[in-house]
């Protein structure tokens, strides 16, 4: 529970980060679009957290805010204690998108030593970092091959190497897994689990798969559609590990019936957020 | 290797064709050479021929070059902010636009006539579509991948190298096909009008001569040469692109 606050990351370090009355709305054509909605969250250092929400809810909205990709409306976001001000570096963070995002033009391994050439770290550590973290999703055999010559669930794999090749101390992905066939998501999702476990870094996970928030998270925060408020605030008490067998017991069922019936309470899951109908009243 | 056959014989039966045509209606040779005469014009006179070739060769790739170069230079800096490529843009899609037989005199004027005249109109007629094609390429940058090199303070020159300028790259690679067959048309219309008699005249100059001379047969022996020349640019390109892309990209798989 150590943060340094540092940019030297060891392996097992998380960062806390606050989120205190967060809004942002895009002043979009005719009228603005409201996507999130004071949202305030204490994450606690090294916590695994889902925001589950339905499409379109503005939950990958908060995790660029998060990201300081995007700045806020109103409120502000700490990470470490520190607020984060936009296009510093932020070596501490890693970010993986819905799809891999791979460069085509680059094997396994310097797609994975990307994110350490642009940080500065180059040559033989770089490297060995980069083949460790190869390694560690599980693709020792894939280091030379190329984007186009590996799978959907590899090329995801890929993609989690490279997130984790910084070593972060905060990891956020946006629907990771969401465009993959169940089989490899629930590999994955177990592989996601296992990394977790041995860095102790922060993760953020947005899904809107009630499954996947129950299996991976200590903790689910449900969120309303567009704009994006909390709902409920859910602890998930299944302890660090989560072996493939935890999604046929009973105690793993009923986290997800719990949330399951707050989703259910908040009539405006009725309305699909494709903001036909947002703008009565 | 099989792929040469097809068009090999569309040729032959195009030739054949030609040849009977001229001969069965007896059409004088000034007119419309047969076939046969042009392949007889071209064995007299391939020294020649191919003297004139390596003229505008040099003058095609040297405009071809300097397009390529320049025009992702121009791409590149249009790329930088919205409002530049507002003001900027366009005035680059006069290079497309301007009919280069009409500036070549200006360009006589102010360069004199000879190769650099001949140079800057292979130039003008090719650096267009370089720049459309790789401002396209730059601009369609996955903004997922963006994100990420923000997130890890990318400079802008990291960002340029490492992500546009490679995303770019199959978008780049179209302009130059396109440019390559352009730059030896603007080379020859160029020397229509702005190149010298003097030393190996290029396919242009040669082009004047003979029609001068009422030598059609040595026209249609120019004629052909300038096309294989642009055929030779276009497979360069498209063998640089192969070797460029066959890692990764779909289009060359």
């Amino acid at each position: 529970m150590v943060a340094t606050g540092s940019t030297t990351v060891t392996a097992s370090a998380g960062v806390s980060i606050t989120l205190a009355g967060v809004s942002r709305t895009f002043d979009g054509g005719s009228r603005p679009v409201e996507a999130v909605r004071g949202v305030s969250l204490e994450v606690p250092a090294g916590q695994f957290l889902s925001l589950l929400g339905p499409s379109g809810c503005g939950k990958s909205t908060l995790l660029r805010l998060v990201a300081g990709l995007d700045r806020p409306s109103d409120g502000e976001i700490l990470t470490g204690g520190r607020a984060i001000t936009p296009d510093q570096r932020r070596s501490g963070m890693a970010f993986v998108f819905q799809d891999a995002h791979l460069l085509p033009w680059r094997s396994v391994l310097h797609n994975v030593a990307l994110p350490l050439e642009l940080l500065g770290m180059q040559g033989v550590e770089g490297t060995r970092r980069a083949l460790q973290a190869i390694q560690d999703v599980g693709l020792a055999d894939a280091v030379d091959r190329y984007p186009a010559q590996l799978s959907g669930g590899m090329r995801m794999r890929v993609s989690l190497a490279r997130a984790l090749v910084t070593r972060p101390t905060l990891l956020l992905l946006d629907e990771p897994f969401a465009a993959l066939d169940e089989i490899t998501r629930q590999r994955l999702d177990e592989q996601l689990n296992a990394l977790w476990q041995r860095s102790g870094m922060t993760v953020l996970f947005v899904t809107h798969s009630v499954w996947e928030a129950a299996f991976l998270s200590q903790r689910a925060i449900v969120l309303s559609s567009r704009p994006a408020r909390v709902l409920a605030d859910i602890a998930v008490p299944l302890g660090e590990n989560r072996p493939a067998s935890l999604r046929t017991e009973t105690r793993y069922m009923d986290v997800m019936r719990q949330i399951q019936e707050v989703m259910k309470g908040d009539m405006t899951y009725d309305i699909k957020g494709d903001g036909k109908g947002d703008d009565d009243e | 290797m099989a792929a040469i056959w097809p068009p090999v014989a569309t040729f032959i039966v195009v030739a054949a064709v030609g040849e009977s045509v001229v001969r069965v209606w007896g059409i004088a040779p000034y007119l419309l050479p047969a076939p046969s005469g042009v392949v007889r014009a071209m064995v007299a006179n391939w020294r020649e021929l191919l003297g004139s070739m390596g003229t505008t060769a040099v003058a095609a790739l040297v405009g071809f070059v300097m397009a390529v170069a320049a025009g992702i230079v121009v791409a590149v800096g249009l790329s930088t902010s919205r409002l530049i490529q507002r003001a900027f843009y366009p005035y680059t899609v006069f290079f497309q636009t301007v009919p280069v037989v009409a500036v070549a005199p200006l360009l006589v004027i102010w360069f004199g006539a000879g190769v650099q005249s001949v140079t800057i109109c292979a130039f003008i007629v090719s650096v267009f579509p370089v720049i459309a094609n790789t401002l396209t390429g730059l601009l369609s940058t996955d903004p997922a991948l963006r994100d990420m090199f923000r997130l890890y303070g990318a400079s802008y020159g990291a960002t340029l190298w490492k992500l546009k300028l490679p995303s770019a790259l199959p978008n780049i690679v179209t302009g130059m096909r396109i440019a390559a067959g352009l730059a030896v048309i603007g080379t020859i219309v160029g020397e229509f009008v702005a190149a010298v008699l003097q030393g190996n005249p290029g396919l242009g100059v040669m082009v004047m001569e003979a029609r001068r001379l009422g030598r059609t047969d040595l026209v249609f022996a120019a004629i052909f040469a300038a096309s294989m020349l642009g055929l030779a640019m276009f497979g360069l390109v498209n063998m640089a692109g192969y070797l460029l892309l066959r890692r990764w990209h779909a289009s060359e798989r």
